[in-house]
């Protein structure tokens, strides 16, 4: 690929004890998402706190300060609570966040987590007025008589304050676990996806949303699959597609009826009788899809492999990447500690060329769909100094030729895994989240897209 | 599958068995609730090294004698069993406001190595319930639940569940372990 990338610092949520492998468990970031421009960065985390990064502009006098992020605000989303009916606690981790994009000078971006979803209002204020004739600097009452003339407030200015406030709540429509929330390219509607139904909502109405898709069976004992993921079409307004746990897609036309359980393309590929194990169900599961800025194919992620698919072609993908084919004989184990259940998402650059997914022992994986050329790096505090450039890593597998900074399987740290990534919409910048560590990588190089 | 030995697939299919229903049963305590998309994974690994399980027993005695394929499941009657069973393994799934966790994986389970009850070739989907709770009405919670000393008492009726490690096998009907919502 020959990119190189440099580490701007990195930004650490307290709770890390560097002297210990302790991490506390509500720093953990669970989700990561640039906004339309790429100038915010916004992480969400276990805890239920939104971090926004933005970035600074470009300084001429200090050409390597052009562009890092620094904290932008920081504010609690969701709080955790209490189904009372059910007797279940309700996680406020963040499971996704999006943005909508910019129509005034304040930005509005969308977070949920399992059950709810909140429009947060992001607003800056840099001044403030002073000189009222009732109130003193403090804000307390003025004593009347003390008033001898009549002033009229100025707006002077003031240390940037950002404001965030929550301007919609949209509750009570999911009965299981909201896993996607996707903005429509009306800007008016979204949609919200849990196991078995998709919502669509306006998004200045919070008492009613739409259902437009159903898979939950009339006897649950019929269940088979459920919904993983779902997104709309970056252009088509009527068009959405929802991945399913038998590693399906589905791609729905809002015209063409109400309720979308009637798919009008289904891509799927056939299985390979000979790859059948106890786990092929559990692998192949779709974790993420993310429609192409294009809008003309599909990026989806499953246990072992990323996949491009052709909205003009069902039968199978265009395009299979190994991401850690490695793992293929481990599944056992993997299946015991848990890890087969984790849920990679994946990303595309700008210009659909590349595109990118996480691993484990805090690996992320790019493929150049152009050149076939991909790459194996790690986000790490040890091989992330800022400015240094990255290195390719290996995996080679376990009794296999070595060579120097090679990491065999078995050496793998399954503990850190690189679950959520995001890429800059333009330029060729990625935010990699390693459990409560957010790395921004630039490639300086090749700032602009080709 | 590769040139592994019935016997061998036999022991890997009965400890991912019990590795899948220790799963089921911690993932009961998890916050934020079951979740369904892993409940749902889990059956299915379950399922599959349950018909693995049978067919590599199958090919290892097939001089056994064969009981009759049980009836498919009918979710309105209640069906005669040809034989007396284990004991159910869900409650119905009752209706969407049911409060209920599907115990079904709590249940007791009992050994049948003594008689071969699961003829069922891999590819027919057994969704019968069997026991005294099958002839109950749907739509009743089991009233198999209870809570063994010392075990906490969930929001859900716990049942107990006596797996011995790897060595009891059931006819689980894996449909029914996905919870009732």
């Amino acid at each position: 690929m020959g990119e190189d990338t440099d580490a701007t610092p990195t930004l650490n949520h307290h709770g890390f004890l560097p002297d210990h492998n302790y991490v506390t468990e509500a720093d953990i970031i669970s989700t990561v998402e640039f906004n339309h421009t790429g100038e915010l960065l916004a992480t969400g985390d276990k805890g239920g706190r939104v971090v926004i990064f933005q970035r600074e502009p470009e300084s001429k006098s200090d050409p390597f300060s052009q562009g890092e992020y620094n904290v932008y605000s920081t504010f609690q989303s969701h709080e955790p609570e209490f189904d009372y009916l059910k007797s279940l606690e309700i996680e406020e981790k963040i499971n996704k966040i999006r943005w909508l994009p910019q129509q005034n000078a304040a930005h509005f971006l969308l977070s949920t987590n399992d059950k709810t979803i909140k429009l947060w209002k992001v607003s800056e204020r840099d001044k403030r007025p002073e000189g009222y004739n009732l109130k003193d600097e403090e804000g307390r009452i003025k004593d009347i008589s003390t008033v001898t003339s009549l002033q009229v407030p100025v707006l002077k200015p003031m240390d940037l304050m950002v404001e965030v406030s929550p301007r919609r709540v949209f509750a009570n429509a999911h009965t299981y676990h909201i896993n996607s929330i996707s903005v429509n390219s009306d800007y008016e509607t979204y949609m919200s996806a849990d196991d078995l139904r998709i919502n669509l909502w306006h998004l200045d109405i919070t008492d009613r949303s739409f259902n437009i898709v159903d898979i939950k069976p009339a006897n649950m004992e019929d269940l088979t699959e459920v919904i993983t993921a779902a997104e709309f079409h970056p252009h088509h307004c009527n068009l959405f597609v929802y991945s399913s746990s038998k590693g399906t897609l589905r791609l729905c036309d809002m015209r063409e009826a109400a309720l979308c359980d009637k798919h009008s393309k289904l891509f799927e590929e056939p299985e390979d009788p000979c790859a059948r194990s106890f786990f092929s169900e559990i692998i192949s599961s779709v974790s993420d899809v993310k429609f192409s800025h294009s809008g003309r194919y599909l990026l989806t992620r499953d246990y072992l492999t990323a996949k491009v698919w052709d909205l003009n072609m069902e039968s199978k993908p265009l395009e299979t990447y190994q991401v850690h084919d490695y793992l293929r004989s481990k599944l056992c184990s993997l299946y015991e500690n848990d890890c087969i259940f984790d849920k990679f998402e994946c990303a595309w650059n700008g210009s659909d060329s590349v595109i990118m997914t996480g691993a484990y022992n805090n690996f992320f994986r790019m493929f150049d769909r152009n050149t076939k050329r991909d790459v194996t790096l790690e986000a790490s505090r040890e091989s992330s100094k800022p400015r240094a450039v990255l290195k390719p890593r290996r995996v080679c597998a376990a009794g296999g030729k070595r060579r120097k900074d090679d990491i065999s399987v078995d050496s793998l740290d399954f503990t850190k895994k690189i679950l959520h990534t995001a890429w800059h919409p333009n330029e060729n910048i990625i935010a990699i989240a390693a459990t409560n560590n957010l790395y921004i990588f630039q490639d300086k190089l090749n700032s602009e897209m080709h | 599958m590769s040139a592994t030995t019935a016997m061998e697939v036999n022991i890997e299919a009965r400890r991912i068995l019990a590795v899948s229903i220790s799963k089921l049963y911690a993932s009961r305590s998890q916050r934020g609730g079951l979740r369904l998309h892993r409940s749902l994974l889990l059956s299915l690994v379950m399922k599959s090294a349950r018909d693995i399980y049978h067919s590599s027993r199958e090919s290892d005695a097939p001089s056994e004698a064969q009981s009759p394929p049980e009836e498919p499941m009918d979710t309105s009657s209640s069906p005669e069993l040809p034989e007396p069973q284990p004991e159910p393994l869900s409650e119905r799934n009752s209706s969407e406001t049911a409060v209920k966790e599907s115990d079904s994986e709590e249940e007791d389970y009992e050994s049948d190595t003594t008689e071969d009850k699961e003829n069922l070739s891999p590819a027919r989907q057994s969704r019968k319930r069997r026991g005294k709770a099958s002839a109950a009405p749907d739509f009743l919670p089991n009233k198999r639940a209870r809570l063994e000393p010392g075990e906490e008492r969930y929001a859900a009726p716990v049942a107990s569940c006596r797996v011995g490690a790897g060595e009891s096998l059931t006819t689980l009907s894996l449909n029914q372990v996905i919870p009732a919502f």
